[in-house]
C-alpha cells in the first residue's frame, strides 16, 4: 500500500521536472525486491517441498547422488509403510499417531475447560495482585521443559504415572493453561461487561449471563485458542520422550525420532511420516491464519 | 448481540423483592466466590504441575540425591551450586549458548524484518506469500531437526548436492566442529524467522500511511522515510519478538537433542542439552536440580524483561 500512495503522489505535479531515470530507479527498485523476495520464498519453501519430494520418491532415487530434482520414480509405499506394518496389520507408527490424538484431543479440551473460565473471572473481576498471578501463570509457560521434566519424572516415578497417557495429558494440560488463559483473555477484553451488567438488570446471575451472553461470543475464540493448544501439544517433544517409553503409549514425535535409532536410516519414511503428522497442523493453522500474532506470542501480543 | 430478555430465570421474583443494597453487596460477595470458583481449579493444576514440581528440585538441588542410586538424600547446603558456577565444563556450554541465542537470533531479526518489510511493500499477493513464509514456523522441532539431517548430510545430502553441482567441495555440515554450531543457527534460522516476519508484519503493517504521505510531499528519501518513519514505529514490537525468541532459544532442547545430539564432541551442547546430560545420563540429580534452577532464575528474568516491554507497549 505504501508504494501505491508513494507513486500516486509523486507522479502527480512531479511528473514534468521528475528526470526519467528516477521513475525507472524506481521500477528497478520494485524489480529487485521481488526478485529476492522470490529467491527468500523459495530458501525458506525448498526443505518443505524437499520433504514431501523425498515422501513420493523411489528408495533408490531418496539416495541418489547427486540428488533428483525432477526426473525420479513415483511411489506411495513409504506412506504405506507409515500406517501398515510390514508383515501386515497396523504399524508401530500409526498406534503413535492415535495415541497422539488422543493425548492432544484430551488435554486441550481440559485446559480449555479449566482455561476459559479463569480467563474470564481474571478479565472481569478485580482479583488480589491480578499482575503478579497473570505474570506467575505466564512464566510458568516459560520454564525450559527438560528443567521442568526432572522432578516431574521423579513425581511421577513415585505416582505410577511414567509411561502412561495420563501423565501426559497431564503435563500438556499444565502447559496449556497458561497459554489459554493469557490467550482467552484477551478475547475476554474485547466483549463489553456491559452486556453482562445488562443482562444482570434484567435480572439474570452473573453465572447465567456469562453462560448466555458472553459465552456464545467467545465461541470464535474459543476455537482459536483450541487449536493453537492443539497444535502445541501434537508438536510436544520433549516431555514425550522422557516421561514415555512403550510402543503402546508414545506419541508420533519420539515415534518418528526413533526412526533414525538404527545404522541405516530409511529416509523415505521419516519424510512419509513428517508429511503425515505435518499436514493437520498446517490445515489447523490455515483455519487460525487470522490469530497467528496472539497464539504464537502466547496471547502477549495482539494487533 | 445485546441483552435478550431473560426468557427464563431461575428466580422470577428476585428482581422485584430485593433492596438494592443487599443485592449489591450479594452480588459482589457472589462474583468474589464467582471469580475463586473459575480460578482456582487452573491455579490448583499449575501449583501441582509446575510449582511444586520446582519447589522439590530446589530442595534437591541442596542435596547429593541420585535417582538411580536411590536411598536418602543428603544435604551439601550450596555444593552443588557452587560446582556449577565454578565448572569449567559450564562455562563452556554457557559460551556455546550464548552463541547460539545471539547468532541464531540475530539472524532472524534480520531476515525475518527484510522479508516483512518486503512484503508489506507489495500490493497484491500479501497474504498468499504470509501463508507461505510461515510454513516452518508450524512444524515441529522434532520434523524440522530429522528433516535438515537427511539435507546436510555429507553423503547424499541435498545441499551437498547442490554445492557439489555448483563446483564447490563437500562440508560435512553436523560431523565438524566449526560447522555444527553454524548448522544448528541455520536451522533454528530457518524454523523461527517466520516469527520474526509475522510480528514485524503486524507492526509495518500498523504504521499509520499518512506519516508517509507527509514525507513524500518533503520529498523525503526511501532510506529516511524507513529511518525515521518505519524503523521508530516497528523497533518496540520486533523487540518483543526478539526477547521472546530468545527466550525459545535459550530453552531450546529438542532441535539440538535430534540434529546433532550435542555433537561433535561437546560443540553443540547447549546449557539445556548439558542439564539433560548430567539429569539422564550422569544421574547426578541434585546437581542438575541445581543447574535446571539457575536456568530457570534465567529464565525468570528473561521473561521480567519482556513482560516489562509488553506492559510499556500497551500503555503507549
Amino acid at each position: 500500500m505504501a508504494v501505491f500512495v508513494d507513486e500516486a503522489v509523486s507522479t502527480g505535479p512531479a511528473q514534468d521536472h521528475a528526470p526519467p531515470t528516477r521513475r525507472f530507479g524506481r521500477r528497478g527498485r520494485a524489480v529487485v525486491e521481488v526478485v529476492l523476495l522470490t529467491v527468500l520464498a523459495i530458501v525458506m519453501l525448498f526443505p518443505v517441498l524437499w520433504m514431501v519430494e523425498t515422501s513420493i520418491k523411489e528408495n533408490r532415487d531418496v539416495y541418489a547422488i547427486p540428488a533428483k530434482f525432477f526426473a525420479f520414480d513415483f511411489t506411495l509405499d513409504h506412506f504405506k509403510d507409515v500406517f501398515v506394518a510390514s508383515g501386515g496389520g497396523r504399524s508401530v507408527l500409526s498406534i503413535s499417531f492415535l495415541n497422539s490424538v488422543v493425548v492432544a484431543g484430551v488435554s486441550t479440551v481440559l485446559a480449555t475447560v479449566l482455561g476459559v473460565p479463569a480467563a474470564w473471572a481474571y478479565s472481569r473481576f478485580g482479583v488480589k495482585a491480578k499482575k503478579d498471578q497473570l505474570f506467575f501463570i505466564l512464566s510458568t509457560r516459560f520454564m525450559p521443559p527438560v528443567v521442568v521434566v526432572i522432578p516431574i519424572f521423579l513425581m511421577y516415578r513415585q505416582l505410577g504415572l511414567i509411561d502412561t497417557q495420563l501423565g501426559l495429558i497431564l503435563i500438556y494440560t499444565a502447559f496449556n493453561v497458561p497459554f489459554t488463559i493469557w490467550m482467552m483473555k484477551g478475547f475476554v477484553d474485547e466483549v463489553p461487561s456491559e452486556y453482562e451488567d445488562a443482562a444482570m438488570l434484567d435480572g439474570w446471575t452473573r453465572l447465567q449471563a456469562f453462560r448466555r451472553i458472553t459465552l456464545p461470543l467467545l465461541v470464535p475464540g474459543i476455537a482459536a485458542t483450541a487449536v493453537f493448544a492443539l497444535i502445541f501439544s501434537w508438536n510436544e517433544f520433549v516431555f514425550a520422550i522422557f516421561l514415555t517409553s512403550s510402543d503402546e503409549v508414545r506419541t508420533a514425535p519420539p515415534a518418528i525420532a526413533g526412526l533414525i535409532g538404527g545404522t541405516t536410516v530409511d529416509w523415505g519414511l521419516v519424510a512419509a511420516s513428517s508429511v503425515v503428522f505435518a499436514l493437520p497442523v498446517l490445515i489447523f493453522a490455515y483455519l487460525v491464519r487470522k490469530h497467528l500474532v496472539a497464539g504464537v506470542t502466547l496471547g502477549a501480543v495482539r494487533r | 448481540m445485546s441483552a435478550p430478555a431473560p426468557v427464563t430465570t431461575d428466580e422470577p421474583g428476585q428482581v422485584a423483592s430485593a433492596t438494592p443494597p443487599a443485592r449489591a453487596r450479594s452480588r459482589r460477595l457472589s462474583d468474589r466466590w464467582l471469580a475463586v470458583v473459575f480460578i482456582s481449579p487452573a491455579l490448583l493444576l499449575l501449583l501441582g504441575m509446575s510449582v511444586f514440581p520446582l519447589l522439590w528440585a530446589l530442595y534437591l538441588s541442596f542435596t547429593d540425591y541420585s535417582a538411580t542410586r536411590g536411598g536418602p538424600a543428603d544435604f551439601i547446603g550450596f555444593g552443588n551450586y557452587t560446582a556449577i558456577l565454578t565448572s569449567s565444563q559450564v562455562h563452556q556450554r554457557a559460551l556455546t549458548t550464548l552463541i547460539y541465542v545471539v547468532g541464531a537470533v540475530t539472524l532472524q531479526t534480520v531476515l525475518g524484518f527484510t522479508i516483512a518489510y518486503l512484503i508489506s511493500r507489495r500490493t497484491r499477493g500479501r497474504g498468499l506469500l504470509t501463508t507461505l513464509f510461515l510454513v516452518p514456523m508450524m512444524l515441529s522441532p522434532v520434523v524440522v531437526g530429522l528433516f535438515w539431517r537427511f539435507m546436510l548430510d555429507a553423503q547424499f545430502g541435498v545441499v551437498n548436492s547442490m554445492l557439489g553441482s555448483l563446483g564447490l567441495g563437500q562440508v560435512e555440515w553436523l560431523t565438524r566442529q566449526q560447522t555444527a554450531l553454524l548448522s544448528l543457527i541455520v536451522v533454528d534460522t530457518w524454523q523461527w524467522t517466520p516469527f520474526i516476519m509475522l510480528i514485524a508484519l503486524a507492526g509495518l503493517t500498523a504504521v499509520p500511511k499518512y506519516l508517509y504521505e507527509a514525507a513524500s510531499i518533503d520529498r523525503a528519501s526511501e532510506w529516511f522515510k524507513f529511518r525515521t518513519i518505519t524503523l521508530p514505529l516497528v523497533w518496540p514490537l520486533l523487540l518483543i519478538a526478539v526477547l521472546f525468541r530468545a527466550i525459545e532459544a535459550f530453552r531450546l532442547f529438542d532441535l539440538v537433542y535430534i540434529l546433532t545430539s550435542g555433537g561433535p564432541g561437546v560443540s553443540t551442547e547447549t546449557l539445556s542439552f548439558h542439564v539433560y546430560k548430567v539429569a539422564f545420563l550422569g544421574f547426578n540429580t541434585g546437581t542438575a536440580s541445581a543447574y535446571g534452577i539457575l536456568m530457570v532464575l534465567v529464565v525468570i528474568i528473561l521473561t521480567q524483561l519482556y513482560l516489562r516491554y509488553l506492559n510499556k507497549l500497551k500503555e503507549d
